[in-house]
């Protein structure tokens, strides 16, 4: 204010005062109009909008549609609607209340709750209103309602459906589950299409065909008197049901890989190679969804939350774990068709590998080495070492590079929400993170530890398009939807995600030999579920490392704390001639792949082949074989 | 006396609070009695005394100080918002900050002016020649971003706030008297622009019965629940319009329209009246300030503050097109309340951080 001359400080301070006065009598005249206008509307116009008020008369009153049911693909019911019962009462047609409510407490359970919220709804409602004295009736007690509600004026029976999951917890990580919408869900959805609707598919397929599930909304034009008292229904407009959504999950056979898992972490996942069919997906422990569907109490998410087994997480969508071993299944054929690595060449294994000009060991898991071993050899016998040199010769960008067609740190684009990616690193990813690339990693990407990570979606995905000789296709859970009244039907099918392009097709034959040797050979580190099974599989087993061993120390499974213990993984198809299934299991913490997950695999791919389940006596010891 | 010392004005506060309890009475009546809705409301103006509180003890000193990089950060959340809507592919208002959302276009409303009546502060009134390009390019930018958003009642709010400011330092006349014979000559070319839902909402005004079941149904609900209020009103919790489900956005933008179904003639007038009482106080405020910075913003957060009643009730009682504008203080929701608070925080500063007070 100081460097103004006072001149203008009172010139503005004028032409401020002015402005301000023409403005305030803008606002003035502005208001006055408003006030007028309320004048007008509520005195002189009071008859005309009065008339009106009292002739407004029909409104239409929304009617939810059934959502559609989830049924596996041999119609066994996954996900259904059932009727809930609330019982509700019109006080202005009820002569005695008291009289009436003992009528009732006699018939069915009243708690004191029920009565106080009763009462104050009766002291704070309009008397024509349906007032609800309780909700969840059992069937029994709605029948005894039903049996004496002609003696029962102004006493109303209302069933709505409610989402129930029959099985519990089996399949919930790929079904999911529906809820009550909430506010962030108002904001996304077509309001209108939710009218009268009180529940929206928060998780899984319940969230991925939310649409189709949903079905349309119908209407009824209910005639009310000026106090909103219902006379009749002028019109009808019914809903339209939800599509039925029929999966290519098999729930038995989902029942059998969650009792192969029993009370261990892990998951399982199966694809029917040619079509991509998920035909079971599982991932344990699992937890069960209905308590969900009404708002989980805070105490049991609370707990579930809490679980140090995670049961909420999705491990076969989102569980990330090194490959370990079974990686070697994919880069055996990197070996055959590589330039930079001759795949016909044996390797000697010593039992250890170094880089040039380093002295840093690499351990083959195998002390003193596997001696002179080629590509089937290697694979059979999970030699660490012919990895590492295979891995070092087609530096990390070639594995990245050969490994991404098989679908490895993308998303497969199965039909569910939420999909990890993984992780195909190089050394531009770390780069990129202000980290350097260090020539010991490009070595154990050969053998899947380091910062790859797969989901078991993915390596199943990946096993099946070896079985498919190169063709990658998106999982699909769902398999059809099924119009209710029309039956009318339409097919989800997989579509293509790209192909793994070889030189020599002969290759991939090759390949599926030495996976096949890894189940059906007596060396081979799968040949504890190999030996007595009657088709031909074609497997690689993995062992991730969760805990690094330092160099010199060497690992014992039992003095290591089982949180600390490897995550044994087992990728294979079947039968090696003509494959009906892929399956991926991995067994978090479970030690061996041979021994924990293996066996897994075997009962999964029986029920699909066999329609059985072979009792597989215990396994021959074959090797002191930890793979 | 306390409120004296906690820089509070004591006219204004008694005149929001008065709002605050009738909101409160309101929102329980339009959202069909919910206690749960109630409450929220309540905890949403009690977060807005809150701020305001907060923000009168800033000396308008140093609110001028921090002028230019308030609103820099108005503008840098509006980019980020325009950003995230590209990416999002749709209308994007809100920045999600965990738990709380926040609609960056409402800083704006108190950015702008404060940043306008700062550079006129430094550049010498009134705004001549060159000045004026730059002012009008510091109002226009973010107008054009917000309406990008697209948002277009809020950037048509900011852009009158911005020009309030722009009356009060003394534009000359010519100039006014030119845009406003440019503005007049360019609408209709700007109907060409228009969205169809935007255009509707006008020719609805001007014949609601055109289409009374679609795009009129708001304008003749809420003038049936207006009229049908009378002289002396239906009594709280009485709205038919608004409890058989007629008016649709009874508790949120058509608040007012059950506020005068229930309460009559007599209680519209009454709430107009607090409306028209709570400006007449702020432009005193702006009169009574000392230097051309506070003058300015006090004039303008005022002026903002009739606009947002003024079109509100007006789309209410059928004078004015529909735009998603609520009513002060009273409507449900929405995150206006807290810069709006912050609005009148400011106004209570520069009335109780005056170097002289007058006898």
């Amino acid at each position: 204010m100081l460097n103004i001359p006072l001149k203008d400080y009172f010139r503005e301070t004028r032409v401020f005062g002015t402005r301000l006065m023409i403005v305030a009598i803008g606002v003035a005249v502005l208001v006055t109009l408003l006030a007028l206008r309320l004048i007008y509307l509520q005195t002189f116009a009071h008859r005309h909008y009065e008339t009106l008020s009292q002739a407004n008369r029909v409104r239409p009153v929304p009617i939810p549609p059934p959502r559609g049911l989830i049924l596996d693909r041999n119609g066994v019911v996954l996900a259904q609607n059932y009727p809930v019962y609330t019982l509700e009462l019109v006080p202005e047609q009820i002569k005695d209340m008291g009289r009436t409510l003992d009528t009732l407490g006699e018939l069915i359970r009243l708690t004191d709750g029920d009565l106080k919220q009763f009462q104050r709804q009766l002291r704070e409602r309009p008397r024509f209103e349906a007032l609800t004295l309780r909700t969840h009736l059992t069937d029994e007690e709605a029948a005894r309602i039903a049996l004496h509600r002609p003696f029962l004026n102004g006493v109303e029976l209302q069933a709505r459906l409610q989402r129930h999951y029959p099985l519990g917890g089996s399949g919930v990580h790929s079904l999911g589950y529906v809820a009550r919408i909430s506010e962030q869900d108002v904001e996304r959805i077509d309001k209108s299409a939710y009218r009268g609707t009180r529940h929206i598919g928060k998780l899984g397929l319940e969230a991925e065909y939310e649409e189709e599930l949903l079905g349309r909304v119908g209407f009824e034009k209910i005639e009310t008197n000026a106090h909103g008292r219902q006379l009749r229904t002028l019109e009808r407009v019914a809903p339209v049901a939800g599509r039925n959504l029929y999966l290519n999950i098999d729930a038995r056979l989902q029942a059998i890989a969650e009792q192969a898992l029993g009370k261990r972490r892990g998951a399982v996942v199966a694809i029917e190679p040619a079509t991509g069919k998920v035909l079971a997906f599982v991932s344990t422990p699992t937890y069960d969804p209905n308590p969900f569907v009404n708002g989980i109490d805070s105490e049991s998410y609370k707990n579930l939350l809490d679980d140090p087994d995670k049961p909420l997480i999705n491990r076969a969508l989102n569980g990330k774990y090194p490959p370990g071993s079974t990686i070697k299944a994919f880069l055996g054929l990197a070996a055959l068709e590589s330039d930079q690595f001759d795949g016909n060449k044996p390797v000697g294994c010593p039992g250890y590998f170094s880089l040039p000009g380093s002295s840093h060991l690499f351990r083959d898991w195998k002390k003193g080495g596997h001696g002179v071993v080629g590509l089937r050899e290697a694979i059979v016998q999970s030699c660490d070492v012919y990895f590492y040199k295979l891995a070092y010769a087609l530096s990390p960008d070639g594995i990245k590079n050969f490994l991404a067609p098989f679908g490895f740190g993308k998303k497969t684009g199965v039909d569910l929400p939420d999909e990890s990616e993984g992780l195909l690193p190089s050394p531009e990813w770390k780069e990129a993170r202000g980290q350097k690339w260090y020539a010991g990693e490009t070595v154990v990407y050969g053998i899947g530890q380091g910062l790859m990570l797969a989901t078991p979606l993915q390596l199943a995905v990946g096993m099946a398009a070896i079985a498919n000789h190169g063709v990658v296709l998106q999982p699909r859970i769902a398999g059809m939807l099924v119009d209710a009244k029309s039956r009318a039907r339409e097919q989800i099918s997989a579509e293509r995600n790209g192909e793994v392009m070889v030189k020599d097709k002969a290759h991939w034959d090759t390949l599926i030999s030495y996976l096949a040797d890894v189940v059906h050979t007596k060396q081979g580190t799968a040949y504890g579920i190999g030996y007595n099974a009657p088709y031909r599989i074609a497997g690689k087993t993995g062992t991730a490392q969760v805990k690094g061993i330092k160099q010199g120390e060497s690992y014992v499974e039992h003095a290591i704390p089982e949180r600390l213990r490897d995550h044994a993984l087992f990728v294979s198809f079947a039968p090696v001639e003509s494959p009906k299934i892929a399956v991926a299991v991995i067994v978090e913490n479970g030690g061996h792949g041979s021994s924990a997950a293996a066996p897994v695999a075997r009962k999964v791919m029986d029920h699909v082949i066999l329609g059985r389940t072979l009792t597989t006596p215990a396994a021959p010891v074959t090797t002191e074989n930890p793979e | 006396m306390t409120l004296q010392r906690l820089h509070l004005d004591k006219f204004l506060l008694y005149a929001l609070l008065i709002l605050a309890g009738v909101s409160l009475l309101l929102v329980y009546s339009s959202t069909g009695k919910s206690l749960g809705a109630t409450a929220a409301h309540a905890m949403r103006l009690a977060l807005g005394f809150g701020v305001l509180i907060l923000m009168a003890q800033l000396r308008p000193e140093t609110l001028e100080r921090w002028s230019p990089w308030i609103y820099a950060a108005a503008m840098a959340l509006a980019l980020a918002v325009l950003a995230l809507g590209v990416i999002g592919k749709g209308a994007q208002r809100w920045l999600s900050l965990g738990v709380l959302r926040f609609q960056p276009s409402e800083l704006m409303k108190l950015a702008l002016p404060m940043m306008l009546a700062w550079f006129f502060v430094r550049q010498g009134l009134p705004p001549r020649q060159w000045r004026l390009g730059v002012a009008v390019l510091i109002l226009l930018v973010p107008v054009g971003l917000i309406a990008k958003q697209p948002d277009l009642g809020t950037a048509a709010l900011v852009l009158a706030g911005g020009v309030t400011v722009l009356f009060l330092a003394g534009m000359s006349w010519r100039i006014i008297v030119f845009l406003a014979v440019a503005l007049a000559a360019a609408t209709p070319f700007a109907w060409h622009f228009l969205h169809d839902y935007q255009r509707n909402r006008i020719l609805t005004l001007l014949d609601p019965q055109s289409d009374p079941l679609g795009r009129g149904y708001h304008t003749i609900q809420s003038m049936i629940a207006v009229g049908s209020g009378g002289f002396y009103g239906k009594g709280w919790l009485n709205s038919t319009q608004a409890h058989l489900e007629y008016l649709p956005e009874s508790h949120t933008d058509f608040v007012f329209a059950v506020f005068a179904e229930e309460f009559g003639l007599i209680g519209s007038l009454l709430l107009l009246v607090v409306y028209a009482l709570i400006v007449a106080r702020g432009f005193w405020i702006a009169y009574l300030a000392q230097d051309s910075y506070t003058r300015l913003l006090a004039g303008s957060l005022s002026v903002s503050f009739f606009l947002h009643f003024f079109i509100n009730i007006g789309m209410v009682t059928g004078i004015l097109p529909v735009v998603g504008i609520p009513l002060p203080v009273m409507s449900y929701g929405g995150t206006s309340i807290v810069t709006l608070m912050a609005g009148f925080g400011v106004l209570m500063s520069i009335h109780t951080h005056r170097r002289i007070v007058e006898k």
